[in-house]
């Protein structure tokens, strides 16, 4: 359903992302490991298709398609849809003229947010002072709105009280199809997380490491954050170096 | 007309001042002759595309649906109607004959003397409206009041009083603006209002003026305990220049004062629009927002707020957008806390439409150009109770064609 080859991206002629290959399935969710600056958010953004993110090199295709230079609206339009870590405020832009924008008339967005207690942010402006566990629950009904069929999550759990955790769970089980079988599932997912408290919520088929802007190490994901909480990201890298 | 000698002898001494802020303007430059225009009951002498113009700066030429209605032309009133109880409605000059020259209220706030137009205003009055909601009186639909250039090139001298009385509600929409016809004029306009005791003023003014009509409005506003004044300003077509810094006091406890603008200033349109608000007493409050477009004009968006004693609130903020190559903003916000416990703060940011918003929008589904009027839609959205749906509409028109220029 979507893959990366040999992806090399720089941001303004700084080399970020070193040869990325990745291979997600229908049905499948991965999940993203790294330290802070390892292009984690990098690699979101450029499947996002973003100005800043500059593909040297490589290709990412996604249903049949090469989105590589595909501009960021059309591959929306296709159905790739991400909820941002820190998305930007828009003065005067209401959250529930977005909202309508991601569901296309296809879903009531009044309803929508009735149904997650966010009724009271529609006629707030979008993101303008809003909490961070706000900002996630903002984000990811955009995305079940949008209904996108590769989703991407850049800590969706950064900022959550560990209470709104679980309805931040509920959601993103929604918007990934959790609760079909798999094989009825038509969604893929790639999840940026730093403390894994999200997969609690949602089994992930896949972790990957990332170091210096490769996939250092790829693996089960609940195996490696026990790796990652005991020894660190150094010697999680170090480990699977060795392994390969 | 009993007028205190002592206005006019400032007056004549501060004929020729000129004012501190904006272009100077000749004012022999302009005529002061016009034809009177007979008062109109019925607004039979309008022509339809007079009409449709004076729909798009919010007048609608009828008495459904308002308490009152004030139509001035040049020098002349040609309707002044109140259909509702507790609410007065004069000519100024009538006002000030019938209440002994309004000692209490005229040019008690504004200074005469402050510059060549309020002098020439002072000197040589045309008319404006005198509009009072008497105590308790609760006016539930607005009041419009036009002031209207109907012959090229007059300078129009208006003087206007508003007094909401102590527990009166009240909401005045003025609309300025020419006839379709004429392309060049001057308006000075003094504004005196007076919000009492636990009262409720909203002033809404929409500008639709003409490419080559210079403005200058005067304007104070003073509010006592409890009282709150809004007030709305709204200009997207094109003027030659307005310069405005109307100066707002809270002098009773509790008292509110919210100061919103809404501009876009049009290649050739000088504005230099401005509020102050001086915070006398305590937990009055007050916010000035500025929302200010420029597609090739120059704008600059000043505030002033004042904080005189301790606990009072206030707020500033002025943003910009430049959507043009040649298009200049300049922000002006100030502060002056002159004792401790004030609590004020200022917000100010100009610059083109940021891409990182665009970016955001585009991956929701929207092409670059989508996101670009979406952000500038909101940017400049009016929200404002009362407004004819044709001034909304003739909004969003302007909105669209400021979108082209992205």
């Amino acid at each position: 359903m979507f893959q990366i080859e040999d992806l090399w991206v720089s941001i303004d002629d700084k080399e970020v992302l070193k040869g990325i290959n990745l291979h997600i399935k229908k049905g499948e969710t991965h999940a993203l490991f790294g330290k802070n600056g390892s292009g984690k958010t990098t690699l979101l953004m450029t499947i996002m298709g973003f100005g800043r993110y500059q593909v040297r090199q490589g290709r990412i295709t996604f249903l049949g398609h090469d989105i590589t230079h595909m501009p960021t609206y059309e591959r929306a339009q296709l159905g790739i849809g991400m909820a941002f870590q820190r998305p930007p405020t828009i003065r005067g832009v209401k959250t529930k003229d977005i909202l309508k924008v991601c569901a296309g008339g296809k879903m009531s967005v009044t309803a929508l947010a009735f149904e997650y207690g966010f009724e009271n942010f529609l006629d707030r402006e979008i993101n303008h002072g809003f909490s961070g566990g706000e900002i996630k629950k903002s984000e990811l009904l955009q995305l079940v709105a949008q209904d996108p069929k590769l989703v991407l999550l850049d800590e969706p759990e950064s900022g959550v009280d560990l209470e709104s955790l679980q309805l931040i769970g509920q959601i993103i089980r929604r918007v990934l199809q959790k609760d079909l079988r798999r094989v009825d599932r038509h969604k893929a997912g790639l999840i940026i997380t730093h403390t894994g408290y999200i997969l609690n919520y949602l089994n992930a088929d896949m972790g990957h490491v990332m170091a210096g802007g490769q996939i250092a190490c790829q693996g089960h994901p609940m195996d490696i954050l026990e790796h990652v909480k005991k020894s660190g990201y150094e010697e999680c890298v170090r480990c699977l170096c060795f392994q390969n | 007309m009993p007028v205190l000698p002592e206005l006019k002898e400032a007056a004549v001494k501060s004929k020729d001042k000129k004012a501190a802020l904006g272009p100077d303007l000749d004012l022999l430059q302009f005529r002061r002759q016009a034809q009177d225009w007979s008062y109109d009951e019925k607004y039979a002498s309008f022509e339809e595309q007079e009409k449709q113009h004076l729909l798009r700066a919010g007048i609608e030429l009828t008495d459904l649906d308002h308490a009152g209605t004030f139509l001035q032309a040049d020098r002349s009133i040609m309707h002044c109607k109140t259909s509702q109880p507790g609410l007065e409605i004069l000519p100024i000059k009538e006002a000030l004959k019938k209440y002994n020259g309004l000692p209490d209220y005229y040019w008690r706030l504004v200074p005469v003397d402050a510059d060549k137009y309020t002098a020439a205003t002072e000197l040589e009055l045309d008319n404006g409206y005198f509009i009072r909601a008497l105590p308790g009186a609760r006016i539930s639909q607005p009041v419009e009041a036009c002031l209207y250039i109907r012959t090229e090139g007059l300078a129009q001298h208006v003087h206007n009083i508003v007094v909401a009385e102590p527990g009166s509600h009240l909401h005045i929409i003025t609309g300025c603006t020419t006839h379709p016809g004429v392309t060049s004029g001057l308006h000075l306009g003094i504004s005196e209002f007076y919000v009492k005791k636990g009262a409720h003023l909203t002033f809404t003014m929409v500008h639709n003026w003409a490419e080559n009509v210079h403005v200058r409005p005067r304007s104070a506003i003073i509010v006592e305990e409890g009282g709150v004044y809004l007030s709305n300003y709204i200009v997207l077509k094109p003027v030659k220049s307005v310069q405005m810094y109307p100066s707002v006091r809270l002098v009773g406890e509790g008292a509110v004062a919210r100061l919103n603008s809404v501009v876009v200033a049009h290649p050739g349109s000088e504005l230099d629009l401005g509020g102050r608000v001086v915070l006398e007493a305590p937990h009055s409050r007050a916010e000035v927002i500025a929302r200010t477009v420029t597609t090739g004009g120059t704008a600059i968006a000043r505030g002033h707020l004042i904080g005189k004693v301790p606990n009072i609130k206030a707020h500033l903020e002025c943003r910009g957008l430049i959507l043009a190559k040649q298009g200049i903003m300049y922000a002006v916000p100030e502060l002056t806390g002159e004792v401790a416990g004030v609590e004020m703060s200022h917000e100010a940011a100009v610059g083109r439409i940021a891409q990182e918003e665009i970016e955001y929008l585009m991956a929701r589904g929207l092409t670059e150009d989508e996101a670009a009027s979406t952000i500038v839609r909101g940017f400049l959205n009016v929200e404002i109770e009362g407004l004819p749906q044709a001034l909304r509409d003739d909004i969003e028109r302007t909105i669209q064609e400021t979108e082209k220029g992205l």
